[in-house]
């Protein structure tokens, strides 16, 4: 995979993520060391850009890329970049100037990485574009699931929320529908995007129906400010309808876990009880959030780079 | 005469005083004509049809200048009722010359320009500064359409007698769809004054909110924000009842639903006096053209699905929708290499839709004769305009259109001055060979070049 863009999971082919999930696995032994540190990327150069800002996401990669003594340097550009009248090909053509060998890039729109891709030199990772993709995000779950349940073939998975909205939903229907599961999702009708079905899963606007059987439920972060009144009445309406709590739950498969890409909006989503202590799995997550994005780096930056 | 073509001493075969046209396959929709090549020819004196032979028998040189139509077909100059001319005021994207030109290299002849230039084409006064740079600048006759509304607002009604005077052929606020139907109702009653057709842009703007793209599978897919056909749909029921109710010439223009089609059917077998157009991008092009997010797919309306083609074409072909018109609608490129949301609606038409349209004839859709009607002789009786037709005493309009000739467009060597085209770079069948108006040869496809025009603004 050296070289290759991960532009979205809808790319990737079940052995491109198996491979990836692999090298993760061997990746988490790293963090485990007391010296957290390999030489695997020394020398090489990291650019996390983020036209969006996301502390969590943008720490994650540059961890990944320190664990691997890559030089990160994190690139923010933030407003508008018609205000400044930059185009995206001129941000891009600034970056591949300083060669590079990989470009970590965040939009708020479907589709910049993609742009970006055809125009750099280095190999582009989505780091979430919009409500299209968040490759590194759904293989970081994939990962966990299987951390936790010892394969993905043959789970039933529960997504619940925001679908229309959500770049996670999508690169993890992707990702687990390929690995062989099924995948549902659940959400009040104004936030399933039109045709869902057709990106291969069921959709149900009773929560009660969607994690019947699950083996895990993936709550999605409601955007509160954005939506409220528009998407949905009211957040405590949409907290009664679709929060999980461990009521709700007992829908589920008795060992089901309940997963989160943070941050948790508590006792909306989630209840409280729900996001701190099993089953709820969201800092094993983040924990192999780093790991999968070491493996990413490593496969695209790593020995056959620039 | 535009500097562009180096005035007419490259170009021209005469000085337009007579000009011949033979050896083509001539069409005339107005009387059902399609000739045979070697059956026909044509004489030109003075910048109007004085001959057209018809039954073999040549027509005598006498002096004229000979163009050879080399088997081509020859057909009336092309009517496109729908640009954006961009002059005054955004000549960084187009102006009157280059969008004059663009406009016969693709074989058209008068072209009807959109009114949201800066200022708005609101005021007779700016009607009249198009038409006197038209008249110095553009090798093809422009037809300025002026604002139905003051400032493209929605609000206020514009000067349409006075506007009508100073040559406004119809009336429209184009992508600023007028909202209130209260204000609506009075520019189409009063329309009826004028005497010329208001043009919509049918869209709920409320419904369509920050939709991009087709609302379907694809915008699920890509992520992008979906834009519903029931947001063209519910403008368009509400145009053509209005309509109903005030007897005015309601024009929809660049119909892209299935839906819409169904509305405007039942509005002509009413009797309303309700007309449309089709562009060649939404005849041809589904929302799977933006599935890489190249913004030169980025229009308004937006493409649609495979089953609102197929109902577009059946209406083309029915006569329900009346004219296939461009929308062309040029863009700087750095306007366009922003995130797909930022880059501004449209996309280049006028070198491209004669080539791009002619997937319709060559699929059966549409027989020659009746894809020529739909680009020159029903734009010209929509609009009220001169041309559209062969007989004589009409105007010597003229466009040659090899439809088998294989051509690699490349936006870059055209004639626009911008290059938005999702076609560029692609091998097109059907070209416009030779464009004559008034009887001068104003384009023709080996001889005229974009070479004088390289200046450094250019973008």
């Amino acid at each position: 995979m050296i070289g290759r863009d991960i532009l979205g999971i809808e790319d990737l082919s079940r052995d491109d993520i198996e491979t990836i999930l692999e090298t993760a696995e061997r990746m988490q032994e790293i963090g485990a060391r007391e010296v957290k540190k390999v030489p695997t990327l020394r020398g090489r150069t990291l650019i996390n850009l983020f036209f969006e800002p996301s502390t969590r996401t943008q720490t994650s990669f540059e961890i990944a890329g320190k664990r691997l003594a890559a030089d990160v340097v994190n690139f923010s550009v933030s407003g508008s970049s018609v205000s400044k009248r930059e185009t995206l090909l001129d941000t891009a053509k600034t970056l591949d100037a300083m060669d590079p060998d990989a470009v970590v890039v965040r939009h708020k729109v479907a589709g910049v990485p993609h742009r970006l891709a055809e125009v750099l030199e280095a190999p582009v990772i989505n780091a979430g574009d919009g409500a299209h993709e968040h490759p590194s995000q759904a293989l970081l779950d994939m990962l966990t699931v299987r951390e936790q349940k010892g394969r993905i073939e043959g789970l039933t998975i529960t997504i619940v929320g925001d679908i229309a909205h959500s770049r996670v939903a999508r690169s993890n229907i992707y990702g687990f529908t390929k690995l062989g599961a099924e995948v549902r999702v659940a959400g009040p009708p104004t936030m399933l995007p039109a045709e869902v079905e057709s990106l291969g899963v069921k959709s149900f606007t009773s929560l009660k129906d969607a994690i019947e059987g699950a083996d895990v439920v993936m709550a999605l972060r409601i955007q509160m400010e954005r939506l409220e009144g528009a998407c949905f009445p009211s957040v405590r309406e949409y907290a009664a309808t679709f929060g999980l709590d461990r009521a709700k739950l007992r829908f589920a498969k008795e060992d089901a876990i309940v997963m989160h890409p943070g941050p948790v909006n508590r006792g909306v989503e989630l209840a409280h009880e729900l996001a701190d202590s099993s089953p709820s799995v969201i800092l094993d997550q983040v924990r192999n959030g780093v790991a999968l994005r070491m493996a990413l780096l490593y496969l695209v930056a790593g020995r056959g780079g620039r | 005469m535009s500097r562009l073509l180096g005035d007419s001493s490259r170009l021209s075969i005469g000085d337009g005083s007579r000009l011949l046209i033979r050896n083509g396959r001539f069409m005339d929709p107005t009387v059902d004509l399609d000739a045979a090549a070697g059956t026909a020819e044509l004489l030109i004196e003075d910048g109007l049809i004085k001959t057209l032979s018809t039954d073999g028998n040549p027509i005598p040189e006498d002096g004229a200048e000979v163009l050879d139509a080399e088997g081509a077909w020859v057909v009336p100059g092309l009517i496109d009722v729908h640009a954006h001319l961009r002059e005054p005021g955004q000549e960084y994207k187009e102006d009157l010359a280059t969008g004059g030109t663009a406009a016969v290299a693709g074989g058209f002849t008068q072209v009807a320009c959109m009114a949201n230039t800066v200022p708005v084409n609101d005021d007779p006064s700016v009607t009249k500064y198009i038409l006197d740079r038209a008249e110095k600048e553009s090798p093809a006759k422009i037809r300025p359409i002026a604002a139905a509304t003051r400032g493209l607002k929605g609000e206020v009604m514009t000067e349409m007698m006075a506007l009508r005077e100073a040559g406004a052929v119809a009336f429209s606020d184009d992508g600023s769809t007028i909202m209130d139907s209260g204000v609506m109702r009075r520019v189409l009653e009063y329309s009826r004054m004028a005497g010329k057709p208001v043009i919509v842009h049918a869209e709920d703007c409320a419904l369509r909110g920050a939709g991009v793209v087709n609302e379907g599978a694809v915008a699920t897919k890509l992520g992008l924000p979906g834009n519903p056909a029931a947001a063209e749909e519910i403008m368009v029921a509400r145009d053509i009842r209005l309509a109903s109710m005030t007897g005015a010439h309601l024009h929809i223009a660049h119909v892209s639903t299935a839906g819409a089609v169904h509305m405007i059917r039942k509005a002509r077998e009413a009797g309303l006096q309700v007309t449309a157009e089709v562009t060649p991008h939404h005849l041809t092009l589904t929302d799977e053209a933006t599935l890489e997010f190249d913004t030169n797919t980025r229009v308004a309306p937006p493409l649609r699905s495979h089953a609102d083609i197929e109902s577009l074409r059946a209406a083309l072909a029915e006569g329900v929708i009346d004219v296939i018109a461009t929308d062309h609608a040029p863009h700087a490129s750095y306007e366009k290499e922003v995130d797909f949301t930022e880059a501004p609606p449209g996309m280049l038409g006028l070198e491209t839709a004669v080539s791009v349209s002619l997937a319709l004839v060559r699929e059966g859709i549409l027989s020659p004769i009746e894809f020529v009607r739909r680009l020159t002789t029903n734009a010209a009786r929509l609009l009220d305009l001169e041309g559209g037709s062969l007989q004589p005493g009409g105007v010597g309009d003229i466009a040659l259109i090899d439809a088998e000739k294989e051509w690699l467009y490349d936006p870059a060597q055209g004639f626009s001055k911008s290059r938005n085209s999702p076609w560029a770079g692609e091998t097109l069948t059907g070209k416009v060979t030779a464009t004559v108006v008034d009887g001068r040869l104003v384009y023709h496809h080996e001889r005229t070049t974009n070479a004088e025009y390289r200046f450094d603004e250019r973008l």
